[in-house]
């Protein structure tokens, strides 16, 4: 079996279940929330708008936070490399509100000119 | 900053991307906002050019059930199936703490069977989008100097049965980006299984490759999340 010589002898650890089950709470945590997106969809009607828009994107933040933190890992990297990720996502926000705005003031000319 | 070269650069790389994805979305919301809502009650609700259509009278079709209506249902399936890929991928970056080759083999395959299922149902979403209703929508149109009507079954680029223009031209060009993502994420996936399979991480002493696709596996999970809110819910 000499060619089979340059395969290492790699040692296997057991399996860390402390941290396995915390991955699959965030799962649960992840479809938990989206039930709950489609109760308010059904639940709460369309005249609710803003309250809506409100839940969903509350929600949506929710679910972003434990996709970056848990399963990316960014919670447990150095401060420097959280910071440098998430600061520049300011730019992020402000373009879509000052966006979002600005479609509606599109919205009210148009709505004039008719 | 404590991570790696090759770590930091994926991060960096995915801020980037965030970028480009929050570009197109923007853009969407911009869109979206400056046309007019529908303004009736939601149960008589209209397929017309006149207004942004209702997202859920859009998408409320599952396959095999022709004439249901279940509004969002098959988009959360694919919700469901891009979380839980994510979760099997998570669970390959730690076997791969462990340098446990067949737990790593086991979850890879576990993570691009999920990719490939939520590629298979985008392709049967993008087909029912562009092939439309049983019934047609009366578009009218202004042709060498006069007003006539065309009946529209679905959407592509230049006709939209459903809505406003802009509303499919967002649809496929913003669920097309992001399935471009699932696509290339599913053949890095399948890289990184075949070199696990052929033992070139045990060879090279660690898993930090399953890590580094793994970020980006998560990432495209990630804006799914922000397409389902702002396409689909919204």
């Amino acid at each position: 079996m000499a060619h089979h010589s340059h395969e290492p002898e790699v040692v296997v650890l057991p399996p860390d279940k402390a941290k396995i089950a915390l991955l699959w709470k965030t799962a649960g945590i992840l479809l938990v929330i989206t039930i709950f997106e489609f109760i308010i969809a059904f639940t709460i009607p369309h005249e609710y708008h803003n309250l809506r828009v409100a839940i969903f994107v509350g929600m949506t933040i929710v679910k972003a936070g434990y996709i970056v933190l848990e399963f990316m890992h960014l919670r447990y990297e150095v401060k420097v490399l959280f910071w440098s990720i998430l600061i520049p996502m300011v730019f992020v926000v402000w373009m879509l509100v000052a966006f979002v705005y600005e479609g509606i003031k599109m919205s009210d000319i148009n709505f004039l000119s008719k | 900053m404590g991570a790696s070269y090759g770590k930091l650069m994926m991060w960096f790389f995915l801020l980037s991307d965030a970028f480009t994805f929050s570009g197109l979305l923007i853009t969407y919301g911009l869109v979206r906002s400056s046309h007019k809502a529908y303004p009736g009650l939601v149960e008589k609700f209209e397929f017309s050019t006149a207004y942004w259509p209702v997202p859920e009278k859009v998408f409320d079709s599952v396959p095999f059930l022709h004439g249901v209506e279940l509004p969002l249902v098959f988009v959360g399936i694919m919700t469901f199936v891009l979380i839980m890929s994510s979760v099997t991928m998570v669970l390959a970056v730690e076997a791969g703490h462990r340098m446990d080759k067949k737990a790593v083999e086991k979850w890879m395959l576990w993570t691009l069977l999920g990719g490939i299922t939520f590629l298979s149902c985008q392709a049967w979403e993008w087909t029912h989008f562009i092939v439309g209703s049983d019934t047609p929508t009366k578009v009218k149109y202004f042709v060498d100097g006069a007003w006539i009507t065309k009946d529209i079954f679905g959407a592509n680029l230049h006709v939209n049965q459903y809505g406003p223009q802009d509303f499919a031209d967002f649809f496929f060009f913003i669920t097309g980006f992001h399935g471009f993502h699932v696509f290339s994420g599913v053949l890095f996936n399948f890289l990184i299984y075949y070199n696990t399979v052929t033992g070139v991480y045990n060879r090279r002493g660690h898993y930090e490759m399953v890590e580094k696709v793994g970020l980006y596996w998560h990432f495209v999970d990630l804006v799914w999340v922000f397409v389902f809110t702002f396409f689909y819910l919204v």
